[in-house]
């Protein structure tokens, strides 16, 4: 016996060109929507990995200063603001504080970077507190400097292949003309580390002249102790401005919020140009075939039998261009991170766009829903064909 | 095989068609019995109503007025009104349809098309039908190909077999040979001829051909929407 699907699918085949063509305008919706919903949920996941990787909670930094290394790149490595270090003895005697750590952020600008020059980071750090802070980071090649007063570096992973170092290598400061020998490279952590050069602390501050001051305080706190109080005290100090990350992300997550709406107007409208296409296949299929659907009812087809048969070639049209949609999206998922990051004035590390299973299913249960939903008016018009004016030709003609 | 047979009873069966502001009385008060397992044909010129009282006898088309019986069962007048889902069931159970233009789907093979009815609707021990008419009316070697790689004849008898496999009551053939050739509408009316004589199935065939309308049981004729019994030469009994 020759099933409905198989009456559905060939006659999909009839029309190869129009059908593959709606096939690529759902596939394309659904890459659309799964890419965007993998980018909501992988752009906070990123974003959660990067702020906790940080290994502290709340930093303190001199008023005005950026507080991480990408807002450092935005601007173009200017705004720097220093606090002297005196200032840890105070922070340190708080109760909620666990351990801190100095951090000194510098940029210069390297002519050789990109195709026109571009910032390059160096954070100041002291291995020991940072290490603590960090323990997640593990070293690919070497370990932290042998001497806090000399000029060694330890590159994050991304930092060391893009400009293809290995431990013992030699890089150049530019604007400085400082060398420093790679002791240490870094696994890939998928957060902004990865970029990162880490030099010693009072190297640093030697280089850019400023012994004794340093741009960030790292503070992480003890387990389960609120930062409420601690807040408030460190207010009290003069010229610092304390940040939260969890207010970080909350900001970042507002900022992202409104390119997160923009992104999902694109994808329901790519959904809506599907939709109508779908409509529009299906509909001028039913016209064309008027005459066979009121010779299947003169067979023994029932008006729900038309239908059904509409419906089904709908459903395999929305089914297969779902799936095609989905393996787009995973083999595209690195191009549509790249142009991600391109459009947002702020990416985290690691991948922007998440796509689970979870996602997956939403995604191609949405697609045939969709699909589904704008089948159901040409297998309606389909279903109350009558026998006799589909033979005689009048109503499709 | 074997099939219950049913007849068929019109009394004063009319249709009046609206062409524009014009009525066009197709069918005029058209009157007969076709017993169960007679071959029947009817004849006569273009316009004269036939395929339209062939539609209304195969419950394609409502009559204006008049009663229409199938077994004694009034499928139209009496106060009946079936639905056009009570319609289609009684089409599916009854009727088996042949037309001129064959009606073949393109994209489903010989084989396929056959088996086609079968998957709306399936009589109890017609699980090998296809493939017995497919050998009984010679075409079994086609089974594969699709409807653009055979005859006009082979796809009529594909169509014939389409038209059989839920072993229907009564076979309406609306010009069943209009698309063919003198020697394949004498081989289709043979095929016909032989499934009336075989399994008693009741057969209505509409054609302008009289040569094959007498290879009939009866000739009935119409011209100008009325209906008259002929005699197998092709007279009115009363010329006699």
């Amino acid at each position: 016996m020759i099933t409905k699907f198989q009456i559905a699918y060939k006659n999909l085949l009839r029309k190869k060109i129009r059908s593959l063509l709606t096939l690529i305008s759902i596939a394309l919706s659904s890459w659309v929507l799964i890419s965007l919903l993998g980018f909501n949920q992988g752009y906070e996941a990123s974003l959660n990995k990067d702020i906790d990787n940080m290994g502290f909670q709340l930093m303190i930094m001199a008023k005005g200063c950026p507080y991480e290394a990408a807002t450092l790149m935005l601007k173009g490595g200017t705004g720097l603001r220093y606090m002297d270090e005196s200032i840890m003895k105070d922070i340190v005697r708080e109760p909620e504080v666990d351990r801190i750590t100095p951090i000194m952020m510098s940029a210069v600008f390297d002519p050789n970077k990109g195709e026109s020059g571009g910032i390059s980071a160096y954070f100041g750090v002291e291995p020991k507190s940072f290490a603590q802070m960090k323990p997640f980071l593990k070293f690919k090649q070497g370990d932290w400097f042998t001497d806090e007063n000399g000029y060694e570096t330890v590159m994050g992973f991304e930092a060391a292949e893009l400009e293809q170092r290995e431990v013992g290598d030699v890089i150049l400061m530019p604007e400085k003309n400082v060398q420093f020998k790679v002791v240490g490279i870094l696994e890939r952590t998928g957060t902004q580390d990865d970029g990162t050069i880490f030099v010693p602390l009072q190297t640093l501050q030697k280089i850019f002249h400023r012994t004794n001051e340093i741009t960030t305080i790292g503070i992480k706190l003890k387990k389960g102790v609120s930062s409420v109080r601690l807040e408030e005290q460190l207010y009290k100090l003069p010229d610092v401005q304390i940040v939260s990350l969890e207010q970080v992300k909350d900001t970042i997550m507002k900022l992202i919020s409104t390119a997160k709406i923009m992104v999902l107007s694109i994808a329901v409208i790519a959904i809506l140009i599907a939709m109508v296409g779908v409509i529009n296949t299906i509909l001028t299929s039913v016209w064309e075939r008027f005459q066979e659907i009121g010779i299947l009812k003169t067979v023994g087809a029932m008006p729900w039998d038309i239908f059904e048969l509409i419906w089904i070639e709908t459903l395999i049209l929305c089914t297969t261009g779902g799936i095609l949609g989905i393996l787009l999206a995973f083999i595209l998922a690195g191009l549509t991170d790249m142009a991600m990051r391109f459009l947002l004035p702020y990416a985290p590390g690691g991948g922007l766009v998440l796509i689970d299973l979870k996602l997956v299913v939403i995604t191609l249960a949405g697609i045939i829903a969709i699909g589904l939903l704008s089948g159901i008016y040409p297998a309606w018009k389909a279903g109350r064909i009558r026998p006799l004016e589909a033979i005689r030709g009048e109503v499709g003609k | 095989m074997s099939t219950q047979n049913a007849s068929m009873e019109a009394v004063n069966l009319t249709k009046i068609y609206s062409r524009g502001s014009e009525k066009v009385l197709s069918v005029n008060d058209v009157s007969f019995r076709i017993n169960a397992g007679e071959f029947v044909s009817i004849i006569g010129p273009s316009g004269a109503g036939k395929t339209t009282l062939v539609n209304l006898l195969g419950c394609l088309d409502n009559p204006t007025s008049g009663t229409l019986r199938l077994d004694g069962r009034s499928i139209f007048g009496d106060s009946q009104n079936l639905s056009e889902g009570e319609l289609t069931k009684i089409r599916r159970e009854t009727f088996g349809y042949i037309f001129q233009n064959f009606y073949l789907i393109p994209t489903l093979t010989v084989m396929e098309n056959v088996m086609l009815p079968l998957t709306f609707y399936r009589k109890a021990g017609t699980e090998n039908e296809s493939l017995r008419l497919l050998q009984l009316l010679g075409i079994d070697h086609r089974k594969d190909h699709l409807p653009s790689q055979i005859s006009g004849g082979e796809m009529q008898r594909v169509a014939i077999a389409r038209a059989m496999v839920n072993r229907p009551e009564i076979l309406l053939a609306d010009e069943p040979t209009g698309n063919l050739d003198t020697k394949r509408s004498a081989e289709i009316v043979q095929v016909l001829r032989e499934l009336n004589r075989s399994v008693g199935l009741t057969i209505i065939m509409v054609t302008h051909n009289q040569e094959l309308a007498r290879h009939a049981d009866r000739l009935l004729e119409m011209v100008d929407g009325r209906i008259r019994e002929l005699d197998l030469s092709g007279h009115a009994p009363s010329e006699e």
